[in-house]
């Protein structure tokens, strides 16, 4: 077994080559790997960091077939062209009764496997239905420390975005023109109004443009009008991309980030507890709004680990 | 009559084809490697350990000039076995035959040129489906009225077979890709010569096993394509309907062990398509006994002319009639099979037509083949010497020296790297820019045919490579589908062991055994790694497989990142010897220290160096038993991580 800190301690460094094994650790549910991970988490939190990590965490998400992993193609090479790292965590939801899954997003994201300012990994959704597993919300957390962006891929709109939310300083929803669905999911207020809303195949031109058109309008129409709609197209030529870059970092400057992200780690700490030891557990604290109160008040600089264990105190 | 071959260097085949063309053979069947295949020169990165290997290097017109040297270009019929940058293939061609005072209008031959079979099965493409689709129609309306006895394209099924298509899902994709052709080149030529374009059209078949089904097969396709001609292209005259096809028996039922077998099943399956007239392959080339072992030698390739040469002149077959005329049993297996066709047809063109349809049609052949290899795992479809009859005799035939292969001499790629810097030194640069320019500014212009830059660049001494790159720097990179993604998951309860101890090995290691499994080099046969994907997935492995074409740099990179417990890899192309060492050494230096296996045609004589050089396991052709494999790689992580063996 890897040892935790060490990795932690490496990661706040930059040292890009213990991301692998930090991930590989996160991910590892056996008692000895879930304390190695508290460890790495320690080392990687506010309290050690002195302050949130400076990481743009950014959430792309949308239907099957919009076009994101062509985007984040384009987006991940506008980025290194701007001299930022980007870690892109791709969450796949194929997942079948075996349990076994086929991980393709990362042939679909077209990068140079040689640049170390690169890294792509795909974890399979598992269990969790549309969510996000509580590794992939740590796992983000850790590359926080050594990445300049890291972003989290989803597919979907629903749950998985709701928690995408939860865990990204910015949430992006992709959907390609004609897909009337996140049209009329923003109307119904079934989905959250996303902070950027990406249009893609922009080489559509009159199509895309009516796109771009209408779910404006739709924003309007609830109240939104603030959210901006870029359209991009990632075949060559590509278009939008260095505007849609601007308009994630305009909307970065918004946030208050230490807010957000103390929020995330206590949903982090929500989920891993409920994956632990059960919905039941949750019910015994009185409840998830009960548990998440239990929370609040507690030191904004604790690790995701540290908070599990005030509600692991509580429920005995 | 004539035997697919080329390798190595220009000079080598020149020589073979001298000597084929001498013992009676009367045609040339060019088979090119890989980086000519997918247009990179010799010296590009992904060309390591394949230059000259499954066939010969090209890299510009000098090449083509040895390669032809001394051969009466215009009495020759030249097939070459070419599809991403047949454009440029066919414009080195051209250049020399004119260089040698031999005029276009008499040039005779096939440019293979279907590309969306390559993103089904044979995985050498270059550009996207829609350029390329554009640079098909353009030389289809380039050589119409240039090169008039040219066929610019032959629509292959042939690999959709040996990718798994049933005889229907066969005859529906290929018609269905003729008719995307047709589609594009009908914008390109006036309406009074679309029926010669229609008439051009050739077919290259493939012919398996069950010789009176595969018949009937052929006949169907004679018959659904005189009705896309007639009904969708209004095309009348006769002869110009005709159905032409040449045929490559099939080679995936050929197997290694006992491989002399293969001698008569290549016989029977030669059978099928020349027992009726009215369904007769006007081209016969016919596989080596001895190709699930490695490369054949001319003495294999001679015992596949005398086959057909035995068909022809010592039996009856030529001498009647068709013989099928008013068979009813032959008439009811046509008419099913028309049936079965045009409802799948029916179902491409709901997606859009075959260049739409190319994520569809893959996943379906995904799942036929993994029928296939359920069924011989099972024992259901029997292969003798495979899966039955398996004792046998030692057999003299593999008992020589060189173990019943060749080998090519792995200094040969040196050498053209050598040979293609030099080549580039010595030309007019100025000439060569000015000529890629052109090309580029023909590719930006739909309007303009891509074939007369091409020719303005072959002749200045432009290279394969940079041919394809200033195209590709227009048209941009393309990864095929790999069509695993949407295989649906195996419910038989034939694999519950397999996935229980999956289970307990990712509980003790705390994840998810997760494998991935990779393509290195320019090899673009993905049946095996799509088949493993898919099984370990249906095992409970987190797969990561990201198609064909990588470098060793890559898959380290992706092993390292993703954070794998083994690495499978796949080489069906013979450069096994350059590429699994230096995938090996870039995984130690990425600091992935994972145990790897290896699957392909592999001599017995290289498996054991690859276990020497820290290969875990290699399997070739005979291990068909998939989930034994798989129980193998489960077995391997467990050793690896101490998490133990089963109890069994």
């Amino acid at each position: 077994m890897s040892d935790g800190a060490e990795l932690g301690r490496r990661l706040r460094e930059g040292d890009r080559s213990a991301a692998p094994a930090a991930l590989n650790l996160i991910e590892t549910r056996t008692p000895d790997g879930r304390a190695q991970a508290a460890a790495l988490l320690a080392e990687v939190s506010p309290a050690a960091l002195g302050g949130e990590a400076p990481v743009h965490l950014v959430g792309i998400t949308g239907p099957p077939g919009a076009g994101k992993s062509t985007l984040l193609s384009a987006l991940v090479k506008e980025w290194r062209a701007r001299d930022r790292t980007v870690a892109v965590l791709a969450v796949d939801p194929s997942s079948k009764r075996s349990g076994g899954s086929l991980l393709g997003d990362r042939a679909r994201i077209e990068h140079d496997a040689r640049d170390d300012g690169i890294l792509i990994r795909s974890t399979a959704a598992g269990t969790m239905l549309g969510g996000l597993a509580p590794p992939t919300r740590e796992a983000a957390q850790a590359l926080a420390a050594g990445f300049d962006v890291v972003v989290v891929e989803t597919v979907g709109v629903g749950q998985s975005e709701t928690d995408v939310a939860d865990l990204c300083d910015t949430v992006a929803v992709v959907v390609q023109p004609g897909s009337g669905d996140v049209l009329q999911f923003l109307k119904a207020g079934i989905m959250e109004v996303p902070d950027v809303l990406v249009v893609t195949k922009a080489d559509l031109e009159q199509i895309a443009l009516r796109a771009r058109r209408d779910l404006a309008a739709a924003l309007r129409a609830i109240g939104a009008r603030n959210t901006p709609v870029v359209a991009v197209s990632a075949v060559p030529p590509p278009s939008g991309i260095g505007e849609l870059v601007e308009a994630l970092d305009a909307h970065r400057a918004t946030v208050d980030v230490a807010a957000s992200r103390t929020r995330a780690r206590r949903m982090a700490a929500l989920a891993e507890f409920t994956l632990e030891r059960g919905e039941s557990a949750v019910r015994a604290l009185g409840g998830r709004r009960a548990a998440e109160a239990l929370l609040v008040g507690r030191d904004p600089g604790l690790p995701v680990s540290a908070l599990v264990q005030v509600l692991e105190e509580a429920g005995q | 009559m004539r035997t697919y071959a080329g390798h190595s260097t220009a000079r080598d085949s020149n020589a073979l084809y001298r000597k084929n063309l001498e013992k009676g053979q009367t045609g040339l069947s060019v088979a090119f490697d890989l980086p000519t295949q997918t247009g990179y020169d010799p010296d590009h990165e992904l060309s390591r350990g394949e230059v000259g290997k499954v066939g010969v290097s090209i890299a510009h017109k000098g090449d083509m000039h040895t390669l032809l040297d001394g051969i009466p270009l215009n009495e020759m019929n030249t097939s070459m076995t070419i599809n991403a940058t047949a454009a440029w293939l066919l414009a080195l061609y051209m250049t020399v035959a004119e260089e040698n005072g031999v005029d276009r209008q008499v040039l005779q031959g096939t440019t293979q040129n279907d590309i969306i079979k390559e993103f089904l099965s044979r995985g050498t493409y270059a550009f996207p489906p829609g350029p390329s689709m554009r640079l098909i129609a353009d030389m289809i309306a380039f050589t119409v009225d240039e090169v008039p006895k040219w066929n610019p394209i032959n629509i292959c099924s042939y690999h959709l077979q040996e990718a798994g298509a049933t005889p229907a899902q066969e005859v529906a994709f290929s018609l269905s890709t003729a008719q995307a052709v047709l589609d594009q080149a009908r914008e390109r030529v006036d309406d009074e010569t679309f029926p010669r374009v229609f008439g051009r059209m050739s077919f290259f078949v493939n012919a398996g096993i069950r010789f009176v089904e595969e018949h009937a097969k052929l006949r169907a396709m004679g018959r659904l394509w005189e009705e896309l001609g007639r009904k969708r292209y209004g095309v009348t005259d006769e002869k110009m309907l005709r159905f032409r096809y040449g045929v490559q028996v099939n080679s995936l039922g050929l197997t290694e062990s006992q491989p002399e077998n293969n001698v008569i099943r290549i016989v029977l399956e030669a059978l099928a398509v020349t027992m009726g007239r009215n369904a007769r392959a006007r081209a016969l080339q016919l596989p080596a006994w001895n190709e699930a072992l490695g490369l054949p030698r001319p003495w294999d390739q001679q015992w596949s002319l005398r086959i057909q040469q035995i068909l022809a002149y010592e039996t009856d077959l030529l001498d009647y009639p068709d013989i099928f005329e008013g068979s009813t049993v032959m008439d009811g297996l046509v008419d099913e099979l028309a049936e079965a066709a045009r409802a799948e047809m029916a179902i491409v063109a709901e997606h859009g037509g075959a260049v739409e349809a190319v994520d569809y049609m893959k996943t379906q052949l995904v799942e036929s083949h993994r029928e296939r290899v359920r069924r011989i795992e099972s024992g259901d479809l029997k292969v003798i010497g495979q899966n039955v009859y398996t004792t046998s005799e030692p057999s003299p035939l593999q008992q020589g020296e060189d173990g019943g292969i060749l080998t090519v001499d792995p200094t040969v790629e040196q050498g053209q790297i050598e040979a293609v810097r030099e080549w580039r030194s010595q030309r007019d640069q100025a000439a060569v820019d000015a000529a890629l320019e052109k090309l580029a500014q023909a590719a930006r212009d739909e309007s303009q045919n891509i074939m007369p830059p091409t020719l303005e660049a072959a002749a200045a001494g432009a290279t394969t490579g940079e041919w394809a790159q200033a195209l590709r720097d227009v048209f941009g990179e393309y990864r095929a589908p790999t069509g695993v993604q949407d295989a649906a998951a195996a419910d038989d309860g034939t694999l519950a062991d397999l996935r229980e101890e999956v289970e307990r090995v990712s509980e003790a290691l705390g994840r998810r055994v997760k494998i991935l499994v990779g393509k290195p080099g320019l090899d673009g046969h993905s049946n095996g790694a799509e088949q493993i994907a898919v099984r370990a997935r249906d095992a409970g492995m987190d797969v990561v497989y990201q198609g064909i074409r990588l470098t060793p740099s890559e898959i380290a990179r992706t092993a390292a990142d993703e954070g794998v417990h083994v690495v499978g890899l796949s080489i069906l192309s013979g450069s096994h010897r350059e590429l699994i060492p230096s995938v090996l050494s870039e995984l130690k230096e990425a600091g992935a220290d994972v145990p790897v296996v290896v699957g392909g045609i592999i001599p017995r004589a290289d498996e054991e160096a690859l276990i020497e050089a820290g290969i875990a396991r290699v399997y070739t052709p005979k291990d068909f038993e998939i989930s034994r494999i798989m129980g193998d790689i489960v077995g391997l992580v467990a050793e690896h991580h101490g998490v133990g063996a089963a109890a069994a």
